[in-house]
């Protein structure tokens, strides 16, 4: 049975446990509602929680769980020499999920790992078989007991308001799982990566080549991971985009915010806003066909000989993605500045400029400052543009017509494709999104900081 | 210099600016007027830079919207050639049996190849007979099977019939090869084009719309790919990521906004809440990757996954978006319900939920927009991978638009621009679907209280 037919019957159940209860306290009122403590359709509720809660919560431990229980099972049985070796292990469990998922065929493998897809085969029909066997009769266990709890004054609706204040906090607990989510899966992987390179190399090296040689006795560098290159290529672009976005963004900001007519903000607003909804991938093509091929056709006329995949179309374009965020976020700082100021501006004789540059502008200062940040932030997490449009290449440079790469492109090329968790290469992914994880926080909760002094300030 | 001293320059200054003070301004003399005319140029220009940015920031989305506009029209036609095709008893059926196993097995590029050399018949060497090939596609076979399982008595019949084109006689016909460039320069070489000019002139070739595009998976030749394989695995991937991040993100919100006492722990959560928002999307993907796929070992490239790791992403969007419809539902209404004798449980799903719905869908279809254009995470979950197969469940390998047009801008083929910009303008119409959709929702429940 389906994942889908199983969670189909449970919610049939959860229905059949309503009505079964709903009917129960009716039947038990005597026609007289005010004989019970809740409403009927509490008690419904009650049993129906009962009914399906324990049997999700039993489903979301059971997948979290299987298949490492049931690789850990193949793994015990397969010989001693494939255990020990990691390169091996992984490509015969790789052979084994093969076989079992019934393909496999062409593979020439050792009867012991076709043996051992079989079994996996079984294991795996058996834990199916077992999931549905134990869910439903956990579901029908929490109906049965629950209907019998029924009672005229068992206080139905408490109880269920209890259970679903606890279902919202488990829900908005969720917020900080997947923070330490985040956090202990890059950790585990960057400890991983740190017991083969020495973190020294990795924070302060200037080198960034993430070749590993395949074979011990292979002529091939050690590979050399040290990513003060990638970030100088990320606040290279960063840098660009920032000299893109920070004028334009906070220029249309005060355009909008104090001299456009209805009509015309009306318009451009919107039109603003359809920059920010523009997906990335979209930015990216847009990048590394339109505008990088222009800059370098333009460069060759000036006589500037700018590579195809330079710093400066990345940037570029990610300035303009970023605009409506810089102007919206200094539109809402600015348009909190109290209006005494304001005014008393302006009864001194200011003009609306004057006002803008040495009162509000000033006085708005601090949010700004703290918008601009937020935006860094984004700039140097930015994924798709830089992929498709920065190159590849780790060149310590801050010549924007040269190619650069970034700590993000470096992630998308480490893990797309073969992935091998043992090897530094790809565990210097999670190191990389480590550090970039760690300086966005930092980043973001700087700028939080710096805007919400700034509110309160004028609260 | 003495503190005497100081001070009585301190008097001296004092008593000009009072004289000063005393002597009435006078606001017509040159030096003001010439003044005034400063600053009000100064505010002029200030004015016209705002303008400017303006300005710009819209040039650079009408050069986004035109590139991908010019660059991607013409895929949604694709070019045809005729030619004169024997069904041939012999290749398709040879016992008559009429059994469609048979006919399916059929060598139907044998058909086509025969087609072309009749109508090209001086054509003899081995090198140009493979150049006359790529005139149709390699996909015209399986149109033709379709038509004659259709209509098994075509067999035995010669009919002439619009056949799909190989991509670079597309990309001729289209003008994105230029005939007149030096022969080494382009990827059709002389003869090619001679054959083309002698099909156009016998009224053979032609652009029909193409359908193909909105109904097929992906493939290696850009004249036989289409979106309709990322579009359904979009739409799964979306479909797990609503059915997971709506009730999650709502039930937070209810609870943050009507329930949570001011605590440590709901001002941790508050703040995770901010960050999370502000975390780079490949994060989620690294998260996806570590937890889904090598903790509890589902499927790569799976909707599932990736619909998990994009609820993660959304999850902020949709919780801030509630907390701001529930608050600004007015304590009035709470209060009423609190004075009938309703629970507070019951006041906020009879009474505030509902008035806040709209507002909580508005910001729930904005972060599925979100999610739809989002493809950075998806890279990581491994549905970069090449699937030609139109999935068939959340379980299924698959691909999403965005992630789709990745691949495509990647591949080297000139045809898989115009594909790529094509499929760029679709994800873009349903962007603008799904925002449209918030704003009329936003437009027609909107109250003031």
């Amino acid at each position: 049975m389906s994942l889908s037919f199983l969670l189909l019957a449970v919610a049939a159940l959860c229905a059949l446990s309503f009505y079964f209860g709903r009917q129960r306290a009716v039947a038990l009122s005597g026609g007289r509602h005010s004989n019970l403590h809740s409403l009927p359709v509490h008690y419904g509720a009650y049993t129906a929680a009962w009914c399906g809660l324990p049997a999700l919560f039993l489903l979301l431990i059971w997948y979290m769980f299987q298949g490492s229980v049931i690789e850990a099972l193949i793994v015990s049985d397969l010989p001693q020499e494939v255990i020990g070796d990691s390169g091996r292990l992984s490509l015969a469990l790789n052979s084994i999920s093969q076989i079992a998922a019934g393909g496999g065929e062409h593979l020439t493998v050792s009867p012991e790992i076709v043996d051992a897809g079989r079994r996996l085969a079984n294991l795996q029909t058996i834990a199916n078989a077992a999931l549905v066997v134990v869910m439903l009769s956990v579901a029908l266990a929490g109906l049965v007991l629950s209907y019998r709890r029924i009672e005229a004054d068992m206080r139905a609706r408490n109880n269920v308001e209890r259970i679903s204040r606890a279902i919202m906090i488990v829900c908005s607990a969720i917020a900080i799982l997947s923070t330490i989510g985040i956090v202990f899966s890059l950790m585990f992987e960057t400890l991983h990566f740190f017991s083969k390179i020495n973190p020294l190399d990795f924070l302060f090296g200037l080198e960034w080549s993430p070749q590993t040689a395949i074979r011990a006795d292979q002529v091939a560098s050690e590979g050399a991971f040290g990513m003060i290159p990638l970030f100088v290529g990320t606040l290279l672009i960063t840098l660009i985009a920032m000299c893109v976005a920070v004028p334009v963004g906070l220029f249309s900001a005060i355009y909008m915010g104090e001299y456009a007519a209805p009509k015309f903000r009306a318009v451009a607003k919107p039109a603003l806003e359809i920059l920010a909804g523009v997906p990335t991938v979209v930015y990216g093509f847009f990048a590394a066909l339109t505008v990088a091929p222009f800059l370098r056709d333009n460069g060759a006329i000036l006589g500037l000989d700018v590579s195809s995949e330079s710093a400066l179309a990345a940037g570029l374009v990610m300035g303009i993605m970023i605009i409506p965020f810089v102007s919206s976020l200094s539109d809402d700082v600015m348009s909190q500045v109290p209006k005494s100021l304001r005014d008393g501006s302006y009864a001194l004789g200011a003009t609306k400029s004057e006002t803008i540059r040495q009162v509000i502008f000033p006085a708005a200062l601090p949010g700004i400052v703290g918008a601009v940040l937020l935006a860094v932030s984004r700039a140097i997490g930015e994924t798709m543009i830089v992929v498709m449009a920065a190159g590849l290449a780790a060149n310590m440079t801050v010549n924007p017509l040269q190619a650069v790469t970034t700590v993000t492109v470096q992630i998308v090329t480490l893990l797309v494709g073969d992935q091998e968790f043992d090897s530094a290469k790809t565990l210097s992914a999670f190191a990389l999104g480590l550090v970039l994880f760690l300086v966005t926080l930092g980043l973001n909760v700087f700028a939080l900081k710096v805007v919400q002094k700034y509110r309160e300030k004028y609260d | 210099m003495t503190d005497m001293a100081s001070l009585m320059e301190d008097r001296a200054a004092a008593k000009v600016i009072s004289d000063n003070l005393r002597k009435p301004v006078d606001w017509d003399s040159p030096k003001i007027t010439r003044n005034i005319k400063k600053r009000y140029a100064a505010e002029r220009r200030f004015k016209s830079y705002g303008l400017v940015a303006i300005c710009l920031a819209l040039l650079a989305l009408c050069t986004l919207a035109l590139s991908i506009g010019s660059k991607g029209y013409s895929a949604f036609y694709q070019t045809y050639v005729q030619l004169e095709v024997t069904f041939d008893p012999a290749v398709i059926d040879p016992e008559r049996t009429g059994d469609p196993d048979v006919i399916g097995r059929a060598n139907f590029d044998g058909l086509i190849k025969q087609a072309l050399r009749d109508r090209f018949p001086d054509v003899t060497s081995r090198s140009d007979k493979r150049d006359l090939y790529g005139i149709v596609s390699g996909g015209a076979s399986y149109d033709l099977r379709e038509r004659v399982l259709e209509n098994p008595s075509l067999i035995g019949q010669t009919r002439t019939i619009w056949l799909i084109s190989g991509d670079d006689f597309d990309m001729l016909n289209k003008g994105y090869i230029d005939p007149t460039v030096d022969e080494g320069d382009r990827r059709l070489n002389d003869k090619e084009v001679a054959w083309y000019n002698e099909l156009v002139a016998a009224g053979a070739v032609e652009k029909q719309f193409h359908t193909r595009f909105f109904t097929s998976g992906d493939s290696r030749e850009p004249e036989l790919a289409g979106i309709w394989g990322a579009a359904v695995g979009s739409f799964y991937t979306l479909l797990v990521t609503l059915a997971l991040s709506f009730p999650i993100g709502v039930l937070a919100a209810v609870y943050l906004e009507e329930f949570a006492p001011k605590n440590r722990f709901t001002q941790i959560v508050e703040v995770n809440i901010n960050n999370l928002a502000a975390v780079p999307s490949i994060v989620f993907g690294l998260l996806g990757l570590e937890v889904y796929l090598n903790v509890m070992h589902l499927p790569r490239s799976a909707p599932v996954v990736g619909g998990l790791t994009l609820a993660l992403m959304t999850l902020p969007t949709i919780i801030i978006a509630s907390r701001a419809a529930i608050k600004a539902v007015p304590p009035s209404i709470r209060q009423a319900a609190l004075g009938l004798g309703a629970s507070p449980v019951q006041t906020v799903t009879h009474h505030v939920l509902p008035l806040a719905m709209p507002g909580i869908l508005t910001g729930t279809i904005i972060g599925m927009a979100q999610a739809l254009g989002e493809t950075a995470p998806l890279l990581m979950i491994g549905m970069v991978a090449f699937i030609v197969d139109i999935p068939g469940g959340a379980l299924d390998p698959a691909t999403v638009l965005p992630v789709q047009i990745y691949l495509w801008a990647d591949s080297p083929e000139r045809a898989f621009v115009e594909k790529t910009s094509a499929a760029i303008m679709v994800l873009l119409a349903f962007l603008v679907l799904m925002n449209g959709l918030a704003v009329y929702l936003r437009k027609k429940f909107e109250r003031k209280w």
